[in-house]
């Protein structure tokens, strides 16, 4: 008997949880003490005077009694003749998205509900382009509660015109209308029945594909063995099947189980796999067919849908979980709580992965914060934007090339530090001296690239993290380009400045902290600033009402206080010598 | 695949993602039949290692006899390392169900002395054989569900849990509760019990047993602790769960073996619960309990 994995969703209020109540009900699959369990509650908390209520045996939590809604997803397991289904009951109010998230992902069917009174509400929008991203890709709308409107046949066909291609089913959940059989009230419909057309759903199979294999553990009881334990996500596993792991490549030497080995394991399955070589894959890893091995990046555009009061912000240190992995991340838009967007991502370490919609598993991450531990984002991989993998394009001129007709490594030199510290006069004065001795270079300058590309943005948090990120992006293709590129900004979030450390190679980046403390700075005050922020004259100045948080462990830190700017430009130049860029 | 299998290997996974993220991993085993699965499932995972991590018992000193003797012998032979844990405070009162009633003899054998016990052993992740099937604020809870250092569970605020990617993240005094059998349902347990003949209680098998009537239910006599006011009477019975004897119902029934049980469960009209007396103690009784740190 096939598995069908359904949810119901739509926006609060509209029936679901009844729906299920009535489902379970109507298939004679409660037990007599749950139903007189049910009798009791219905009497005492239930929203229908006294009458069965359905949505009770669902909504098992007390403050979902209390309140009469759903607050979190309920598990199900039902079985008719023809199927089994496991049916998550997701919450349709607002605050509760994250919920329903979790229900969604899980499942290859959805029930959108909506209440025939209201019609079509943001929040059932909301809900079916949750169930669009997450590639649910059989969905019936439901609907609800055409008793209080007489069973209008006019009312449900405008609603019905809304959602082309989709079956919509004329219901009552409190009276069982179309839940299971037909209904004499509305005998202008004949279409399936709620119940026929879970039945009738066809879970398509991902394409079978080649071989991906997700270390989870390395099993090594003692000295004699050692395996690989973990699951097959796509296609099939064979014994004597050669498998690459990163760079190397091994036989399938055993596949074990508990039950004895295996000659093959197919997509789903958990094994225990022994190569053939001595190789050295840790948990994490993707062992996949050598003819065919997934792409590897650590740069996405993405789909991202977030779960937490504290909104996304761009550029912030995350964490992300793939696979088997946990390695850091930023994104680079805003998002606020339940928000969906498109986003490029970056992962600080490369990972194999596959498109959502080529496979699930290798496709599908989460975002955990640093400091809560709590998951907070959700996202799916439609892309790579810079593949650190062999397919990547190869460019005939690409940065070998520049670097052998220049005669120098580019990279970024990145001034950081407070406003009148000093940072555009030392690096001017390390441009000058670099170019005397022939190197290519380009400055930016925070001043100036205000007045041009940055031209729209103010001084607000989220505009400052926006400046830096597009800085970021304008020095790593100057790398890309071959040159030394020195950026001379505040850049007061660590956040942003790690995101720009990201862009580029480990090597390419040099980042020199110019530190002035802030009273020295003040009594400088080269443009006046200091003194005009003091006046209230200038909102969100740096080190005055706005944070500056200096650097842990910069390549470079020029005290300002000790060195002269002619000294501090010599000493950039002397690291950047040793550092071999120029 | 077919369903077992596919089952048994989203527990498997399950399993192994918790033992890769955590330090000090614990398994509850509580001797009933969800138990058992468990156990066999956690051998399947880490097959040809042993299971890295111990058998936590918390014990109440009423379990039925056959219970322990049960879980020595599967220890023994498994050669597993097994904590026993009873709350040295209940041993010292003499805590039972017929003087302090069943809720207060439950809260603090079984509750207290589950985080006492975790405490104890610093551990970080604990594995139980709940499945969301059993009860509606079990058909609630996450597959990885988060407690925190004081061992609660805040059903309002459950940490969203997507696709097979657990979150298993937690300061230092947090933990998580994991349940590899979130998804099976009873049926499926029997199922798997018969397909992989894996070794059960006994009591879970019809025979002549030693009965009396108390509050509603049949409840076996298993030793002369239990104050008697009728002389106990012989019937044909055994148990759908396992517990602490004076608070466990025995059905009627002539199933002897595992093909009988599964049969005899797809006639069922009743649930499993139904023979527990500290599951409607109350509606909702459950929650509650799982918020203070129950299991
Ligand atoms: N008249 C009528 N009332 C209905 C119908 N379906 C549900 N209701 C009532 O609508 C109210 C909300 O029903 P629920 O099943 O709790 O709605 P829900 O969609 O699960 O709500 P959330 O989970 O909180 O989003 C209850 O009082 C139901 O009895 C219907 O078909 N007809
Ligand atoms: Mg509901």
């Amino acid at each position: 008997m096939e598995l069908l994995r359904f949810i119901t969703c739509g926006s609060v209020d509209d029936g679901k949880s009844t729906l299920i109540g009535r489902l379970l009900y109507e298939s004679k699959l409660l037990y007599a003490d749950h139903l007189a369990a049910l009798e009791a509650d219905s009497r005492r908390v239930g929203t229908r005077g006294g009458e069965l209520d359905f949505a009770l045996l669902v909504d098992g939590l007390a403050a979902e009694r209390e309140q009469g809604i759903t607050i979190d997803v309920a598990y199900r397991f039902f079985a008719t003749e023809a199927r089994r289904f496991i049916v998550a009951d997701t919450p349709g109010h607002e605050q509760y998205t994250r919920n329903m998230v979790t229900g969604a992902s899980t499942a290859d069917a959805a029930v959108l509900l909506l209440d025939a009174r209201k019609g079509v509400l943001s929040q059932t929008r909301r809900h079916a382009r949750i169930v669009s991203l997450l590639g649910i890709r059989h969905v019936a709308v439901a609907v609800n509660k055409l008793d209080l409107l007489e069973y209008s046949q006019e009312v449900f066909e405008k609603i019905q015109a809304e959602f082309p291609d989709t079956t919509c089913i004329p219901m009552s959940a409190t009276e069982g209308v179309n839940v299971i059989g037909h209904s004499e009230l509305t005998p202008w419909y004949d279409g399936p029945t709620l119940l026929q057309w879970l039945e009738s759903v066809v879970v398509e199979t991902e394409e079978d594909g080649p071989s991906r294999f997700l270390v989870q553990w390395v099993n090594r009881p003692d000295a004699t063995f050692r395996g690989f334990s973990g699951r097959v996500l796509r296609g099939t596993l064979r014994q004597g099947d050669e498998v690459r792991v990163g760079e190397r490549t091994s036989t399938v030497d055993r596949i074990v189980t508990m039950d004895g080995d295996l000659a093959e394991a197919p997509k789903g399955s958990s094994v225990t796999v022994v190569l053939a070589d001595d190789v050295d894959a840790s948990r994490g890893d993707v062992l996949a067919a050598a003819s065919d091995p997934p792409a590897v990046a650590d740069a996405f555009q993405a789909h991202l849908v977030w779960l937490s009061e504290a909104g996304l912000m761009p550029g912030r240190r995350y964490l992300a979980k793939i696979g088997a992995r946990t390695v850091g991340f930023t994104a680079t838009k805003a998002l606020q709580l339940n928000e969906i967007g498109t986003d490029t991502v970056h992962f600080e370490a490369p990972v194999p992965f596959e498109s959502y919609r080529t496979n699930r598993d290798l496709g599908s991450f989460v975002v955990l914060d640093r400091l809560t531990n709590a998951t907070v984002g959700a996202g799916m991989i439609d892309c790579a934007l810079r593949s650190s993998n062999l397919r990547w394009q190869t460019l005939t001129v690409d940065k070998q090339a520049r670097i052998s007709r220049n005669g120098h490594r580019p990279c970024v030199v990145w001034l950081t530090g407070l406003s009148g510290a000093g940072k555009s006069t030392i690096a001017d004065l390390v441009e000058k001296a670099l170019h005397a001795a022939g190197r290519h270079t380009f400055l930016l300058d925070g001043d100036n690239v205000r007045h041009g590309l940055n031209s729209d943005l103010g001084f607000s948090d989220a505009d400052r993290v926006e400046n830096i990120r597009r800085i970021a992006e304008v020095a790593a293709l100057m790398v890309d380009a071959g040159l030394i590129v020195l950026v001379s900004f505040i850049s007061p979030f660590r956040a942003e400045r790690a995101l720009a450390r990201e862009l580029v190679a480990e090597n390419e980046f040099c980042e020199v902290y110019v530190d002035t403390p802030l009273a020295v700075a003040e009594q400088r005050d080269p443009k006046g600033l200091y003194a005009r922020a003091r006046r209230g004259e200038l909102a969100n100045f740096t080190g005055i009402d706005s944070p500056y948080e200096p650097p842990e462990n910069p390549e470079i830190r020029l005290d300002t206080t000790a060195l002269s700017p002619a000294e501090a430009a010599s000493a950039v130049v002397a690291r950047l010598r040793s550092l071999g860029i120029c | 695949m077919n369903h077992l299998d596919t089952l048994e290997a989203d527990s498997i996974d399950i399993f192994r993602e918790a033992v890769a993220e955590s330090e000090r991993p614990v398994l509850l085993y509580s001797i009933g039949k969800d138990s058992s699965v468990l156990l066999h499932l956690a051998r399947k995972a880490f097959y040809p290692s042993k299971p890295p991590f111990p058998l936590l018992h918390v014990d109440t000193t009423w379990k039925f006899r056959e219970m322990i003797a049960f879980r020595d012998r599967i220890v023994a032979e498994l050669g597993l390392e097994l904590i026993v844990h009873r709350n040295p405070e209940c041993v010292a009162l003499g805590i039972n169900p017929f003087d302090h009633g069943s809720a207060r003899h439950t809260d603090l054998w079984k509750t207290q002395g589950l985080r006492q016990a975790l405490d104890a052993g610093r551990f970080d992740v604990a594995f139980g054989g709940a499945r969301r099937d059993e009860e509606a604020s079990r058909a609630k809870e996450r597959v990885f569900s988060f407690r925190t250092a004081q061992h609660r569970w805040d059903p309002k605020n459950q940490r969203p849990e997507l696709w097979r990617l657990y979150n298993t993240r937690v300061a230092p005094g947090e933990s998580i509760r994991v349940f590899p059998l979130s998804n099976w349902t009873e049926l499926d347990v029997w199922r798997y019990v018969e397909r992989e003949r894996i070794p059960v209680v006994p009591l879970y098998f019809a025979a002549q047993r030693q009965v009396v009537d108390r509050d509603g239910l049949l409840i076996m006599v298993d030793d002369d602790r239990m104050p008697l006011v009728s002389p106990p009477r012989t019937e044909l019975v055994r148990f759908r769960t396992l517990g602490c004897y004076p608070l466990t119902g025995a059905v009627r029934s002539e199933a002897r073996t595992v093909s009988e049980i599964v049969e005899e469960m797809r006639a069922a009209t009743t649930s499993e619960r139904q023979g527990r007396l500290i599951d409607h103690d109350q509606s909702g009784s459950m929650e509650r309990k799982k918020q203070e740190g129950y299991f």
